[in-house]
C-alpha cells in the first residue's frame, strides 16, 4: 500500500474509532520484541527503544545526538565539595500518564525517585524481588557499592550519598535503568497482588503513553498530551512494527509500510543511498573493536614489540573486507562521538618494513603467537575469524607466525580474562553511559586485570590519570585528563585499536527532525512527518 | 472404536515422558551458560554469578531440576520465561493461534492443489503433464524457504505491490483479540476492509509454508494412485465400461487416500518446523519465532515448555489422522 493511502487509512480508522482526524502516525520497523516494559530489568537496546525512550524519563538525560548530560526530571543538581553528596532539585508539575489502567492522583515527586532506586538497591524492599528480575544494569554499573543512601529531603528534593567520589555517577543516572517509575502506580499494583504488571503495562512521564502490545507483531503508543516539554512530541501516534529480518524491513520501508528502520543489511546500503525515496543517515557507533596483547607475557611486555605489531597491521584492508564499509579505523580506545576524544593523536602508520626493523631492534626474532577470534558477531567486529586471518597475513609479512584459536562464546569470555592467557585477543566494547571512564577504567584500569582488562595492563602513570579524572567533577579538567590518558595509551600500545562501527539509519524522505544518538537509542520525541 | 481410541491414548504416556526428558536435556546440551551469555562482554563477579545461579535454580543437581520440572508439568505449570517473566503457558496460547491459522491455510492449500496434481500426474503417467508436475514438485520440495520467501516478497510486494510485505494485518486496524485467529477477529471487529487486509497478509506466507507439503502430497498421491490403478478391481471397473472419471475419482482415489492422509498428518510436524523460518521472515507473531528467539537466549523454560506443547499438538493431530483412517477404510476401524 502506498504511504499516502496508508495515511488516509490511518485517519479513517482513527476517526471511526472516535478520535480526531488528521492525526499523524509514525511507523518504526523495529528489529525485535522488547523483553518487557520495565527498563530497569533489562540491558538490551531493543527493549530500551520500546520502553525508556518513549515512555519514561530520568533525573538527568543525554542530550539527543551527544553524550552530554542535561537536566531531565531534575531541573538542577549540585555536588558537595568532597564529591560524596549529590542533591537533585526536581521539576514541579510533571504528570504521570493517564491510561485506561491507571489514573494518577498526584504529580511526580521525590517519593517516585526514591522508589525507583530503592527497588533495585535495597534487598528488603518489597519490590526488590517482586518482578523476578535481577537489576542487571544497576549491578553492572556497580551502583550497589557506590550508593550509601538515597534520601527524600522534601517533596521536590532528593539527596544521593555515595561511598566514594565518582564523577561518572551523573552519567549513570541518565542510563535506562535509572528511569523513574510512579510509586503510586506501583503501590496500587502491589495492593492488587499483580506486581508483574509493572513489566507489562508501564506508566511513566515520557513523551508517549503505552497503548497496546502484541508480542512479535506491534507496539502502539499515543502522544502524551501533558508532556512537560512544551510542544513535544510532534507526532500523535507512534507504532513499532516488529520486523526481525533486515531485508524485509527494507522492503517495508520501500513499500511505505514504515517510515524509519534500524540496522540495515550492509549489502543494501549502496542501493539505499542511490534511491531517492530513502534517506540514509550515518554515525560512528559508541564502540571499539581491538586486539589486546597480554602485556604480562614476554615479549608482549615490551611496548616496542606491541607498537611494531600495530604498525604491521593493515587496518584499511580490515575495514574494507570485514566491515564492508560500515566501519571506521580506530586510533584511540574511545570512539570519536565521545567527549574528550583526542583527535590530535595520529594513528600508527602502516609500515611493515619499519615494523620488522623495530622487532629486530627489540631483539625479537622467530616470534610465533596466538590470536583469539570471537565466535560471535558484534557491531564492533562483524567477522572476527576473517579479521584474524587478515592479521595473520599481515604479521606473516614481518616474519611473525600466527595461530588462530577460538572457543564457544561463554568459554571465550572466561578464558580470555585469565592473566596467564597465551596470545592476543580480539574483542570490543559498546559504551553504556557515554562517559570515557566507562571505556578507559573498565577496559584498561588496574582493577580490570584478570577480568575486563584483556591486555592485563596495569600501568601506573595511566592509572593515576584515570583515577584523578574519576574523582574530579569539573568537566573541563576531566576532559584534559582523559586526553592525556589517550596519549599514554597510544605510546604504550596495550592494544591495537582496530575499528569503530558505522551505524546507518534509512528512513523515508518525509521524516523530519530525526537525530542519530551516539548511545545507540532510537528516539522519536522530536520527529515529525512532512505533509 | 472406544477401545481403539483408548489404546492410542495409552501410547501417549511414554511418548509424553520421553518428550519431557528430551526437551529438558536438549537445551542443556547446547554449549553456553545462560548466565555468562547474558552478561556478555561486561562480565560479572563470582558472587553475582552464584547469586544468579541460585535465583534460576541452576545450583541444584540436574535430576532435582528435572523432577521439579516434571512435577510442575503434571500440575500444568510450565514455569516462567527467564526473559519476559511471563508464564510459558500464557505466552504459548497468545501466539499459537497465529501459527495455527497460518498452518491450517497452508495445509488446505497444499491438499487442495497437491491431490489433484498427483491424480493428474498418475493418469498421464510418463506424459508431459506428469513430467512437468513432478519436476515442479521436486523443485518445490528442494526450495530453500528463506530464499523463496524473500523472492516472493521482492516480486509481489516490492515490484508489483500486490501483497503487503509482512505482518498479519494492516497496522492501522486495531481491535482486541477475541479468538486469536485474525480472519475471524477481523470479521468480528466490524471494521471495513479489515478482513480483506487479513486475507492479503496471509497470501505469501501460506504459499511459502505450503510449498514443501504440497510437493510431498503431490508425489505421494501420484505413487499411491499408480499402485491402485494397477489393481485387478480397477481393471474390472474399466472393463465394465465405467467412465474414467468415476474409476479414477471414486474407486481409485478413495483407496489411494490412506497413504496420502498419513502424509498430510505427518506434514503437520513439517509445517510447524517450516513455520519457524516462514514466521521469522514474514514477522508473523507465532510460536516458531518465539521458540527460535528462546533458543538463542537460552530461555530454558520457554524452550522445554514450547517443545512439549508442540509435541503434544503433533501427537493429537496424529491421533486424529489415525481416526480418519477408520472413516476411510472401515477394515481398520474393526481391528
Amino acid at each position: 500500500m502506498a504511504l499516502r493511502s496508508f495515511l488516509t487509512a490511518t485517519s479513517l480508522v482513527l476517526s471511526m474509532a472516535g478520535a480526531a482526524s488528521a492525526q499523524s502516525t509514525l511507523v518504526y520497523c523495529s528489529e525485535g520484541s522488547p523483553e518487557g516494559f520495565d527498563p530497569s530489568l533489562y540491558t538490551s537496546g531493543t527493549t530500551f527503544d520500546a520502553t525508556s525512550h518513549p515512555i519514561f524519563n530520568r533525573l538527568v538525560e543525554f542530550k539527543v545526538g551527544t553524550t552530554e548530560v542535561i537536566p531531565g526530571l531534575a531541573e538542577s543538581w549540585e555536588a558537595s565539595e568532597d564529591g560524596l553528596e549529590y542533591t537533585f532539585h526536581l521539576r514541579p508539575g510533571v504528570k504521570f500518564h493517564t491510561t485506561d489502567y491507571f489514573t494518577p492522583s498526584r504529580d511526580f515527586n521525590a517519593d517516585d525517585v526514591v522508589f525507583s532506586f530503592m527497588r533495585q538497591y535495597d534487598e528488603n524492599d518489597p519490590w526488590y524481588a517482586a518482578e523476578g528480575g535481577s537489576w542487571e544494569y544497576f549491578n553492572g554499573m556497580s551502583m550497589p557499592d557506590l550508593i550509601s543512601s538515597i534520601e527524600k529531603v522534601d517533596d521536590l528534593t532528593v539527596k544521593f550519598v555515595l561511598t566514594r567520589p565518582e564523577a561518572p555517577f551523573i552519567a549513570n543516572l541518565a542510563m535506562d535503568f535509572a528511569s523513574i517509575q510512579s510509586k503510586e502506580y506501583a503501590d496500587a499494583l502491589m495492593d492488587a497482588g499483580t506486581p508483574e504488571m509493572l513489566n507489562q503495562e508501564p506508566i511513566g512521564t515520557g513523551p508517549f503513553t503505552f497503548v497496546a502490545y502484541q508480542k512479535d507483531a506491534v507496539i502502539r503508543y499515543a502522544k502524551n498530551a501533558e508532556y512537560w516539554k512544551e510542544g513535544l512530541p510532534k507526532v500523535d501516534n507512534l507504532v513499532f512494527a516488529i520486523t526481525t529480518d533486515n531485508s524485509v524491513r527494507y522492503q517495508k520501508l520501500l513499500a511505505g509500510e514504515c517510515h524509519v528502520m534500524p540496522y540495515p543489511n550492509p549489502a543494501d546500503i549502496a542501493e539505499m543511498q542511490a534511491n531517492p525515496d530513502v534517506n540514509v543517515m550515518e554515525q560512528e557507533g559508541l564502540n571499539v573493536g581491538y586486539l589486546a596483547y597480554n602485556t604480562q607475557m614476554a615479549p608482549f611486555d615490551n611496548p616496542e614489540v606491541r607498537r611494531a605489531l600495530n604498525m604491521a597491521m593493515d587496518k584499511q584492508a580490515i575495514i574494507d573486507v570485514v566491515f564492508q564499509g560500515s566501519g571506521q579505523i580506530a586510533k584511540n580506545p574511545i570512539p570519536p562521538t565521545m567527549w574528550s576524544y583526542n583527535d590530535a593523536i595520529s594513528d600508527d602508520a602502516y609500515d611493515p618494513d619499519a615494523a620488522k626493523a623495530m622487532l629486530e631492534a627489540a631483539g625479537v626474532t622467530d616470534l610465533s603467537m596466538k590470536i583469539w577470534a570471537m565466535p560471535v558477531q558484534r557491531p564492533y567486529n562483524p567477522n572476527a575469524r576473517r579479521m584474524a586471518e587478515l592479521i595473520q597475513d599481515d604479521f606473516g609479512k614481518i616474519g611473525v607466525d600466527v595461530e588462530i584459536v577460538s572457543y564457544e562464546w561463554g568459554e571465550y569470555l572466561e578464558r580470555s580474562s585469565d592473566v596467564e592467557r597465551d596470545g592476543a585477543v580480539l574483542l570490543g566494547w559498546t559504551g553504556d553511559n557515554g562517559d570515557p571512564d566507562n571505556f578507559l577504567a573498565v577496559l584498561l584500569g588496574c582493577d580490570g586485570v584478570g577480568g575486563s582488562n584483556r591486555a592485563q595492563w596495569c600501568y601506573q602513570p595511566f592509572e593515576d590519570v584515570i583515577q584523578q579524572a574519576k574523582v574530579t567533577s569539573d568537566p573541563a579538567e576531566r576532559t584534559r585528563l582523559y586526553e592525556e590518558a589517550q596519549m599514554i595509551f597510544k605510546e604504550q600500545a596495550p592494544w591495537a585499536t582496530i575499528a569503530h562501527s558505522v551505524v546507518f539509519m534509512p528512513m523515508r524522505p518525509e521524516v523530519e527532525g530525526y537525530v542519530m544518538h551516539p548511545l545507540g537509542g532510537h528516539i522519536f520525541t522530536e520527529v515529525s512527518l512532512a505533509e | 472404536m472406544l477401545r481403539y481410541l483408548l489404546s492410542k491414548l495409552l501410547t501417549f504416556v511414554p511418548t509424553f515422558l520421553g518428550v519431557t526428558l528430551v526437551s529438558f536435556a536438549f537445551i542443556r546440551v547446547l554449549p553456553g551458560d545462560p548466565i555468562i551469555v547474558m552478561a556478555g562482554e561486561r562480565g560479572l563477579t563470582e558472587e553475582r554469578y552464584a547469586e544468579l545461579q541460585a535465583q534460576f535454580g541452576f545450583d541444584r543437581p540436574l535430576y532435582v531440576q528435572f523432577w521439579d520440572y516434571l512435577t510442575g508439568v503434571l500440575q500444568g505449570d510450565l514455569g516462567e520465561s527467564f526473559v519476559t517473566k511471563k508464564p510459558v503457558w500464557d505466552e504459548f496460547f497468545s501466539l499459537f493461534p497465529a501459527t495455527l491459522e497460518l498452518s491450517i491455510v497452508a495445509i488446505i492449500l497444499a491438499t487442495a492443489l497437491g491431490i489433484p496434481a498427483g491424480v493428474i500426474a498418475a493418469m498421464y503417467r510418463g506424459k508431459f503433464f506428469d513430467r512437468a508436475l513432478m519436476s515442479s514438485a521436486l523443485v518445490g520440495y528442494s526450495m530453500p524457504i528463506f530464499w523463496w520467501a524473500l523472492l516472493l516478497i521482492i516480486v509481489f510486494s516490492g515490484n508489483l505491490g500486490w501483497t503487503p510485505v509482512s505482518g498479519r494485518i494492516d497496522l492501522l486496524y486495531f481491535f482486541p483479540d477475541v479468538t486469536g485467529f485474525m480472519l475471524i477477529d477481523s470479521l468480528l471487529s466490524g471494521q471495513k476492509g479489515a478482513f480483506a487486509s487479513a486475507v492479503s497478509h496471509l497470501v505469501l506466507p501460506s504459499i511459502v509454508l505450503a510449498t514443501i507439503p504440497l510437493a510431498v502430497i503431490a508425489r505421494q498421491t501420484r505413487s499411491a494412485m499408480l499402485e491402485v490403478l494397477s489393481e485387478d478391481y480397477i481393471r474390472t471397473a474399466r472393463a465394465k465400461g465405467l467412465a474414467p472419471v468415476r474409476v479414477n475419482g471414486l474407486h481409485a482415489l478413495r483407496n489411494a487416500m490412506i497413504p496420502v492422509v498419513t502424509v498430510i498428518g505427518l506434514s503437520v510436524g513439517m509445517l510447524l518446523a517450516g513455520a519457524i523460518l516462514t514466521e521469522t521472515i514474514f514477522s508473523w507473531p507465532g510460536i516458531g519465532k518465539w521458540m527460535l528467539d528462546s533458543i538463542f537466549r537460552r530461555d530454558y523454560p520457554v524452550v522445554q515448555g514450547g517443545l512439549l506443547l508442540v509435541a503434544g499438538f503433533v501427537m493429537v493431530v496424529n491421533l486424529i489422522v489415525d481416526l480418519l483412517y477408520g472413516l476411510i477404510n472401515p477394515k481398520i476401524r474393526k481391528r
